[in-house]
């Protein structure tokens, strides 16, 4: 009787167990390493970044050096790739009237480092070391007024902790689920 | 003697004369001699039967034949192509050469106006890529898809490995947050031509997250491709774990490499750029990540941004649309595909006079979720002017809006030209001329 009372619970946590467990045992389990070498999608909060630092001075040397000017324009506009430097309107109240421009109106640094670091230079992708993504993402914001001191050196710790001016100004995505309309009251 | 009579005599005659001796010299056995005297006696039935009706033989003299008869090539053999009179074509989409100067690929759009039924065949899908890209050439016996982070069992998968797991195969369209329609478009390929539809096959993203057990606090994956920008996207765990696919096959054969070869993720419904080509690498995580594709979507609007997602009831009519040419009045079946990204479509209704009476359309075929769908509509044009529109409504009862429906929900002054928020999912109106010329009637 005992034993019947408690094989409810038994069930409950003999599927829980089966849950974790693989049920196909298909691929393999990956290397650490091969982790780390993969792992360059990086959140909001930083922790994937890589241990490294630079400065807006040193980069707006790697700037013209890695031929970011060729396609952005030396002054970060006017080149036939997307403008990264937001347009001369003074400060504003609104930032995003600054346009459409990655480094000043994404909500988090860490966007600017992420999208540096695998997509960037065009045709020599993956080649910028940390510390030189570190320092261009530093230019871009200094290039932006989101940081004011060009020695200001930017690492795992500091960019992460920089504040976007639209870091809580933007519309997150609705929570998703199956069979929902698209938006709550909208017949459309 | 009547018809019938005469075919009859005809038989038994061809029956009575043509059955080889040596058939059973060659000591075929029964059965394939059976087989092989049936034959024979259909074919020597048809020829009477041509003989028989006496007039046959001459009417077909006076119908056009082929131009000429190709002898059988080893390429034919191999990979068959498509004959020399058919042009359907992709084009480049909004002007933006694609290749450009540096080869690399823009957004190309599929020739919707010469679609029938639902798929859109590999060579015609429409693309579109982040950045503009070049297409990687991938080894398929090199490529792995990596799932890892808030999993029990981070796993690494090679293509036979996904091979060999449990497969399903669905049709599903894909469509570009940017599949805008504008007064200056003038056909179909322009204003639509950014959806296509396919027979995708693969494993489930939930059968693989299983495997991998994914952890509490896990709301959100990122799916990213080994191209070039290595695009990556923010995907809802609850839309992962629901219908999302990893696809190895695409109407039949391997992924395009243009649409991802040889892995590719589909979000069934979601706008394309979450349909990650190129898959390497799926991230559990327990937050939004504001990838540079998450950017793309990054708006101040919650409407906005609930409309940029998940794609809207839609549909369009195919034939006749912008830039086709009826050669007069009469009967025509005017044809149309009709999709929504949340869920399949449940009716489909048409009007010939601008809007004021509507009509339920047919829909051909099953209507499958998330997936082109056809409908049809019988229509004697009288030859006068006149305004041609569907509207789709989907199983969750998501209707259509014209423009000016959508302007009116938001409270658009009425001096503004009508913009749709989010992806747009308005009705395509096509004037039809007394000429029988078909243009684009977006005010």
């Amino acid at each position: 009787m005992r034993l019947l009372k408690l094989l409810p619970l038994i069930l409950l946590f003999g599927a829980a167990a089966d849950a974790q467990s693989p049920t196909y045992g298909v691929g393999r389990t990956p290397t650490d390493a091969e982790i780390l070498a993969w792992d360059i999608a990086i959140s909001p909060t930083g922790e994937e970044l890589p241990v490294g630092s630079g400065t807006a001075d040193e980069g707006s040397e790697l700037y013209l050096e890695k031929g970011c000017a060729g396609c952005h324009g030396t002054t970060g506009a006017g080149g036939l790739a997307p403008r990264l430097v937001k347009r001369d309107v003074g400060v504003l109240e609104d930032p995003w009237q600054y346009g459409r421009i990655l480094p000043i109106r994404s909500p988090y640094a860490t966007s600017v480092w992420d999208f540096i670091n695998r997509g960037m230079p065009l045709g020599a992708e993956g080649t910028l070391t940390p510390d030189e993504v570190y320092s261009i993402t530093a230019y871009l914001f200094f290039l932006n007024d989101v940081i004011d001191d060009d020695l200001m050196v930017l690492d795992e710790k500091t960019l992460p902790a920089i504040q976007m001016p639209n870091r809580d100004n933007w519309a997150q995505v609705p929570d998703w689920f199956p069979g929902q309309p698209r938006l709550q009251g909208y017949p459309y | 003697m009547s018809l019938a009579l005469k075919f009859l005599s005809v038989y038994f005659f061809v029956t009575e004369l043509s059955v080889p001796v040596n058939f059973i010299d060659e000591g075929i056995t029964m059965d394939s001699k059976k087989s092989d005297r049936r034959e024979f006696l259909k074919r020597g039935a048809a020829l009477a039967g041509g003989v028989a009706l006496g007039t046959t033989k001459t009417a077909n003299a006076q119908l056009e034949g082929p131009e000429s008869f190709q002898r059988g090539t080893d390429e034919i053999v191999g990979y068959g192509k498509r004959s020399r009179f058919v042009d359907s074509v992709r084009i480049p989409h909004g002007g933006r050469a694609s290749p450009d100067a540096f080869g690399l690929d823009f957004h190309i759009a599929t020739p919707l106006q010469d679609s029938v039924g639902v798929i859109t065949p590999s060579s015609l899908h429409y693309m579109g890529t982040t950045r503009g890209s070049f297409i990687p050439d991938i080894d398929p016996e090199k490529h792995r898809l990596m799932i890892h982070g808030m999993v029990d069992n981070p796993l690494v998968f090679t293509m036979d490995d996904l091979k060999r797991m449990p497969s399903v195969t669905r049709l599903h369209f894909i469509e570009c947050a940017g599949n805008r329609s504008n007064r200056r478009h003038t056909t179909i390929q322009e204003t639509h031509g950014m959806t296509s539809c396919a027979e995708w096959t693969g494993v489930l993203l939930s059968t693989l997250l299983k495997e991998a057990g994914v952890q509490a606090g896990a709301d959100w994956i990122v799916a990213e491709g080994v191209e070039e920008v290595k695009g990556a996207s923010s995907i809802p765990m609850t839309k992962a774990m629901d219908d999302c696919l990893i696809c190895y096959g695409m109407n039949g054969e391997p992924v395009r490499p243009q649409q991802g070869f040889p892995l590719r993720l589909m979000a069934p419904g979601f706008e394309g750029i979450f349909n990650v080509k190129w898959l390497r690498r799926i991230k559990v995580v327990d937050q939004y990540y504001m990838t540079y594709n998450d950017f793309g979507h990054l708006t101040q609007d919650p409407a906005t941004a609930a409309l940029g997602y998940q794609i809207g009831p839609k549909s369009v009519i195919t034939h006749p649309s912008g830039g086709q040419q009826l050669p007069g009045a009469g009967f025509y079946e005017v044809s149309g595909l009709a999709w929504s990204g949340g869920g399949s479509v449940a009716r489909v209704e048409v009007t010939t006079d601008g809007g004021r009476t509507w009509f339920d359309a047919d829909i051909r075929g099953p209507a499958h979720k998330m997936a082109h769908t056809r409908f049809t509509f019988e229509w004697n044009w009288d030859g006068s002017p006149c305004e041609l529109q569907s509207r789709c409504i989907d199983e969750i009862g998501q209707v259509q809006p014209s423009r000016a429906q959508a302007a009116e929900f938001w409270n658009q002054p009425p001096d503004q030209a009508p913009r749709v928020r989010g992806q747009d999912n308005s009705i395509q109106p096509w004037r039809v001329d007394g000429d029988g010329s078909i243009h684009n009637a977006i005010a």
